[in-house]
């Protein structure tokens, strides 16, 4: 694939990067992502990689789009209010990038439909909005072995993390899933952003850098996150990368399992 | 033992594991991680894991939202 004159326009200021270049910029174009979400992590992710001409971007979420959406979902308009969230966001990424691709997947991803839908894409990246979904998306890229960009924001903190658990690291530990992380649902899981509240930049920043580890994931450039969880505090103005060690007693790839 | 709890210094009785701190602190295991020394400590390892004088613990709360 080479690129086009106005290719080599557009992606002039990525292909400047020595880090992603020509090869990079054809990587990108070539590669297929899911967002699972299309809320305030959604947004910035679909934004961000379209503009970068991820050649095709997935987009799950049967939801609307509400007047309390636009606080943080950037890429909805007021008189989008009542519309399919996929609608108006695939119509704003081609608007955006005409290279990219969007299927729109106008239903919730649920473990009957988990793994026809990620065997689609390269690398998917997780912006939902409950825990166990995420279980769901992570067994499910587990076992296809895709690499996972999971997100999560709570009031004004965020988390980001990447998961290869299939891979083993330089003493052959397996490389942590999900679980390892969140081993249970959280007791309090009825306590959404609805009923908390959650501050709008904080989900594009986290969204931001869940786009910034799906691109580096793509194009290999830099240190995976894979093994590690970004923390950000928003009211300290902090953030920390922490490392995650796999732990034997998850059900996915713990002791005796497959991993 | 002199031990940091999200930033703040504590002292506490050696010897001490990951699931007595929680126990002190009053916090139940199933809505946190627990950093110890910037490493997210495996759940299965609470009742095993001793601290050490100078460890710097975070509480990390668990969060699911997408926003």
């Amino acid at each position: 694939m080479t690129l086009t004159p106005t290719q080599l326009d557009r992606y002039k200021r990525h292909i400047l990067l020595k880090e992603i270049g020509g090869a990079g910029q054809q990587a990108l174009l070539r590669a297929r992502v899911l967002i699972v979400g299309m809320g305030g992590l959604g947004n910035p992710l679909a934004q961000y990689l379209a503009a970068a001409g991820v050649g095709t971007l997935g987009l799950v979420d049967d939801d609307c789009v509400d007047l309390s959406n636009l606080q943080r979902q950037i890429l909805f308009d007021t008189h989008h209010v009542g519309a399919a969230k996929i609608d108006v966001a695939a119509a704003r990424v081609k608007a955006l990038n005409p290279d990219v691709e969007v299927i729109c997947h106008p239903h919730r991803l649920t473990g009957e439909n988990a793994a026809a839908l990620i065997d689609q894409y390269d690398v998917v990246a997780d912006g939902c909005d409950n825990f166990e979904t995420r279980y769901i998306v992570n067994d499910a890229c587990f076992h296809a072995r895709k690499t996972l960009v999971s997100g999560a924001v709570g009031q004004f903190d965020g988390q980001v993390a990447t998961f290869k658990p299939w891979l083993r690291d330089g003493d052959n530990v397996p490389l942590p899933c999900y679980r390892s992380l969140v081993p249970a649902v959280p007791d309090d899981d009825g306590e959404d952003c609805a009923t908390l509240g959650t501050m709008g930049a904080v989900a594009g920043m986290i969204g931001a850098l869940q786009a910034l580890e799906v691109i580096k994931e793509i194009t290999g450039c830099g240190e995976s996150l894979a093994g590690k969880v970004l923390i950000f505090d928003g009211l300290r103005a902090h953030a920390r990368t922490v490392k995650l060690a796999w732990d034997p007693a998850n059900p996915l790839n713990g002791t005796g399992k497959n991993g | 033992m002199k031990i940091t709890v999200n930033g703040e210094d504590r002292h506490v009785d050696a010897p001490l594991t990951i699931a007595g701190l929680l126990a002190n602190l009053g916090i139940a295991g199933g809505k946190v991680a627990i950093e110890r020394n910037l490493e997210i400590v495996p759940k299965s390892a609470y009742d095993s894991i001793g601290l050490n004088d100078g460890d710097r613990i975070e509480i990390v709360q668990f969060i699911g939202g997408g926003a």
